[in-house]
């Protein structure tokens, strides 16, 4: 790990203000030029429970949200309780000292910082959430960083109302002098950086990046966690252009997305799992009809209504099997948040070129999790390739020279690629019916009338020979990390690579951590990130993973859906797996312990995040609380592998 | 609409696709399409103008049968996709058709929303108080007691009454017609496309097949326009009682039709006052681009 990282936690109850301090401290840290990933582990309630933010700030942009925090903010007496043991040397917990008080002493070495709010801001009296900005003032002071870069943020956060900046500044300059003058700093200290951030979540991302591609309509139901990508659609709609519509249901959802984009228009949807499952039947009419389409399930932890707010990678299965029947598809797992931006205009343009479904796999972790971005990779021209559509009266797409105005137009024209030049309803001359039955070339249905198995053979065949070309369109997935892969490829054992780790989707920035880790410590270790599920690169994959002399398959759900996909394309079995489905994400160390103990013998670890008191008494283990237990945790021992 | 040359005057045949109906003679679909093709040729529409959408059922192969752009989309999803194309491009009049089963069965539910939606189309539906391309089970507006395959002794559930229900949903045209009744449903039909919002069109098109009860003969006996008994079709209360008549007497023609209509969903939405969505360029502009980054510092 870079030894100039911190990471903040911030607990408290639901309605306790954790995600606005969070917000304020992780804008402040941007404006100061450092990176910033945030992760939030709450629940699916609106007050009460225990929500726990974690900030990891840095001058190189962290990649996830680490597993070791060194300042604790506790903004009840359930988070200090749980949290305080866990802090390494030199680490510091806050809290409002007139409301708080540690329950047991805190582990060797790490700092109390008990803060006197009523002292420090006399608007706490009325205004409790007054504790959280005096403990961002706080935070900021002992991680080095100057008071303007949070003045500035509490300015524009609380520009409509004066008054409220003025005794929010005064509360969180009080608790940055107060921390200068009390506590020891951090022994990791941040320093101000000329780096410019924009601090964005997936769900954002995904929404800007489908307008700048071209998304002309937009329709959702609210369903966490992709209710974001809903929520700026609607904020920005009016000043794009963009049709943005909530409606009844995800049925409704996803047929008036295809309506929309049947007429031209490009058009998304967004969901999580038990919404895109009543998605699935439109799914296999956009197959069917041809008709381009994207869709974006933003997984949380299944099945059925399952755990809202905790993110899983369990919905591989539901994408490969959404709708009955044969038809192509394509299926897109973003890597990071950045590349949930980067991922629209292949995802439009593929929907475009091949007029089928496109359904992306993201996660809660990259969608609802915080993270900063260079602006200028944002600030980008997006290249818009609408594929063969005929948009024009006399469009020289539909008919060749040697045909003439006369000749009919076929909408599902038999072609040597499978694709069928599409023409926008609304053209004279054109016309022609699209059907979710079987039909002809020119539309008629082959239904039980016409009922012809040559035909029927000839146009599921047409729709197949579309994904013989899909893969030229998709980048390859490439082997990361040591030892650097000599081509042409030899076959054989790798020297050097004693494990590699394969994952796919939102796993690639904490493995990539873990690998360095592992390489940090002896293990050598290399990295395959999986961005494309449908088409796979079959040959690469087979290339690539051909001769790995160990490889473990590392993903967020219980039964190794990848896994099996990897092993039903390219008949590469894993040789391990490091799989966690307690509905929080993977830190690196839980990955890193999970190679060890599979280098050790284990063939499958399932990983668990735990905090340190966490037990039960209830006799089948599946039944218990925190409620309050300390356990000694000794000093660095913090890999809660089970 | 409106060409630029002075048209030629339209004809139903101008409508008229190149697959014949496969459906039993004597359906009353043929009535409703029929219709339908006449009231477009008098109203000249053009067909590329013109989307016509279904769900599943007999009576949703009707754009099969019809010239102008069409979809035959998914069971009881006509509505949902009709509205996603009409939001894409307004300009176009979009027509939803489909049946009993189709719309006041599974898809109920968007009925209603639509209906609450405004979007400015017209929803026909073939109403035959029965299922009939499954070949004969008991549907919404079957009537109690009524004997199906699947109700062997008797219909125990209520009819869904889909013109009351438009109205205390808000729907602005509610009418129904009767497919033995070709003249009369060429009006509604006008009427329906012209008005500015929802129209709900319900047409008995009996099933010559599988309904035995509900005949045509049925009917005939039962039917009566409302435009005969002097109903004022702008007095909700009126429409109301009208909507809930059924036994000796069911009275057809227009029920309702709000007299100053909110305007239409497609007329109001803040992404489409630019024009149709499918005439904008795509993307957005540097400035548009800079404004949102701004937002994330």
């Amino acid at each position: 790990m870079d030894a100039s990282d911190v990471i903040v936690g911030i607990g408290g109850a639901a309605g306790d203000g954790v995600a606005s301090a969070g917000n304020t401290l992780a804008l402040s840290v941007a404006r100061q030029g450092l990176g910033v990933y945030a992760y939030n582990s709450y629940q699916s309630v609106i007050r009460g429970g225990h929500s726990w933010l974690r900030l990891r700030l840095s001058a190189k942009k962290p990649l996830n949200h680490g597993d070791q925090v060194n300042a604790l903010i506790a903004l009840n007496q359930d988070t200090l309780d749980r949290h305080l043991q866990e802090l390494p040397p030199g680490g510091v917990a806050l809290y409002n000292s007139a409301k708080l008080k540690p329950s047991y002493d805190p582990p060797d070495g790490a700092q109390l910082c008990p803060l006197p709010v009523p002292e420090l801001s006399a608007a706490s009296k009325d205004l409790p959430v007054m504790q959280n900005t005096v403990a961002v003032g706080a935070i900021t002071q002992l991680m080095g960083l100057e008071f303007t870069g949070l003045e500035t943020v509490l300015e524009h956060t609380f520009a409509k109302k004066p008054k409220v900046v003025a005794v929010n500044v005064e509360a969180a300059r009080a608790g940055y002098e107060y921390a200068a003058k009390h506590f020891q700093p951090l022994p990791r200290r941040l320093t101000k950086t000329t780096q410019k951030w924009a601090l964005v979540m997936g769900n954002e991302l995904f929404a800007m990046g489908a307008a700048m591609a071209g998304c002309k309509f937009y329709c959702a139901y609210p369903m966490s966690p992709a209710t974001h990508i809903l929520e700026w659609m609607a904020a920005h709609g009016k000043e794009l252009g963009i049709c943005v519509r909530q409606v009844e249901d995800e049925i409704s959802v996803i047929n008036m997305t295809i309506g929309a984009s049947h007429m031209g228009v490009r058009s998304m949807c967004a969901t999580s799992g038990g919404g895109f499952a009543l998605m699935t039947e439109a799914i296999g009419m956009a197959g069917m009809m041809e008709t381009p389409v994207v869709a974006i399930n933003v997984m949380r932890a299944g099945p059925s209504t399952g755990v809202p707010t905790k993110t899983e990678q369990a919905d591989l299965n539901q994408a490969l099997g959404a709708s009955q029947g044969d038809f192509p598809r394509i299926i897109i797992a973003p890597i990071s948040m950045y590349d949930c931006f980067n991922t629209m205009p292949l995802a439009f343009n593929v929907a475009d070129l091949f007029q089928c479904p496109v359904i992306i796999l993201a996660d809660l972790l990259m969608c609802e999790g915080n993270e900063t971005v260079d602006p200028a990779l944002l600030d980008i021209d997006m290249d818009i390739d609408r594929g063969e559509l005929i948009t024009q009266t006399n469009g020289t797409l539909a008919r060749s020279a040697s045909e003439g105005e006369d000749t009919p137009y076929l909408r599902y024209k038999d072609t040597p690629s499978g694709i069928s030049p599409r023409a926008i309803p609304g053209l004279p001359g054109y016309l022609y019916v699209s059907g979710s039955d079987e039909h002809d070339e020119d539309g008629v249905l082959l239904s039980d009338v016409y009922t012809d198995t040559v035909r029927r053979k000839k146009m599921v065949d047409k729709r197949v020979r579309k994904m013989s070309t899909l893969l030229d369109h998709l980048p390859a997935p490439k082997l990361e990390g040591p030892p650097p892969l000599s081509p042409p490829f030899q076959g054989g054992a790798r020297e050097g690579a004693e494990v590699t780790l394969v994952g796919w989707g939102s796993t690639w920035g904490v493995i990539t951590e873990a690998v360095e880790r592992l390489n940090q410590q002896g293990i050598s270790t290399n990295h395959l990130q999986f961005k494309f599920l449908v088409p796979l690169h079959t040959e690469v994959a087979k290339q690539l993973l051909g001769a790995s002399k160990r490889i473990i398959v590392v993903e967020n759900n219980q039964s190794g859906q990848f896994a099996r996909h990897l092993r039903a394309e390219t008949g590469i079995t894993a040789h391990a797996h490091i799989r966690k489905y307690d509905g929080e994400p993977f830190e690196p160390k839980h990955i890193v312990a999970g190679v060890k103990e599979i280098l050790a013998g284990k063939e499958v670890v399932e990983v668990l995040s735990t905090e340190p008191g966490w037990q039960t008494e209830h006799p089948s283990g599946t039944s218990g609380d925190w409620d309050g237990r300390i356990v000694a945790v000794a000093a660095g021992s913090t890999e809660h592998v089970h | 609409m409106a060409t630029a040359t002075a048209p030629k005057k339209m004809d139903m045949k101008d409508f008229k696709a190149e697959v014949p109906p496969d459906w039993c003679a004597g359906c009353g679909d043929f009535g409703v399409l029929n219709a339908l093709q006449r009231a477009c040729a008098e109203l000249e529409i053009q067909p590329y103008e013109l989307m016509v959408v279904s769900g599943i059922g007999c009576s949703s192969n009707l754009p099969g049968f019809f010239r102008s752009y069409g979809v035959h989309s998914l069971h009881g999803r006509a509505l949902p996709f009709a509205t996603g194309t009409k939001l894409a491009n307004h300009a176009m009049t979009v027509i939803a058709t489909g049946g009993d089963g189709d719309g006041y069965g599974i898809g109920l539910n968007h009925f209603i929303q639509a209906m609450r939606r405004n979007i400015n189309l017209t929803y026909i539906v073939m109403n035959n108080e029965v299922y009939g391309l499954t070949t004969g089970q008991v549907s919404p507006t079957s009537e109690l007691g009524m004997k199906t395959k699947t109700t062997p002794h008797g219909n125990l559930e209520a009819m869904l009454n889909p013109l009351a229900l438009a109205l205390a949903t808000g729907c602005g045209y509610i009418a129904r017609g009767f497919s033995g009744d070709v003249k009369h449903l060429v009006k509604l039909y006008q009427d329906g496309i012209q008005f500015p919002g929802f129209a709900l069109i319900d047409v008995f098109s009996p099933c010559v097949t599988f309904n035995k009860q509900n005949t045509y003969s049925w009917f005939r006996e039962r039917v009566y326009r409302l435009e005969d008994k002097g109903h004022d079709p702008t007095d909700f209360h009126a429409a109301m009682d009208r909507a809930l008549e059924w036994g000796e007497k069911i009275p057809i023609g227009l029920f309702y039709r709000n007299p100053s209509p909110r305007p239409p969903l497609d007329a109001q939405d803040p992404g489409l006052q630019a024009g149709p969505l499918v005439s904008q360029p795509l993307g957005m502009t540097k400035e548009q681009r800079a404004k949102l980054i701004a937002e994330f510092m």
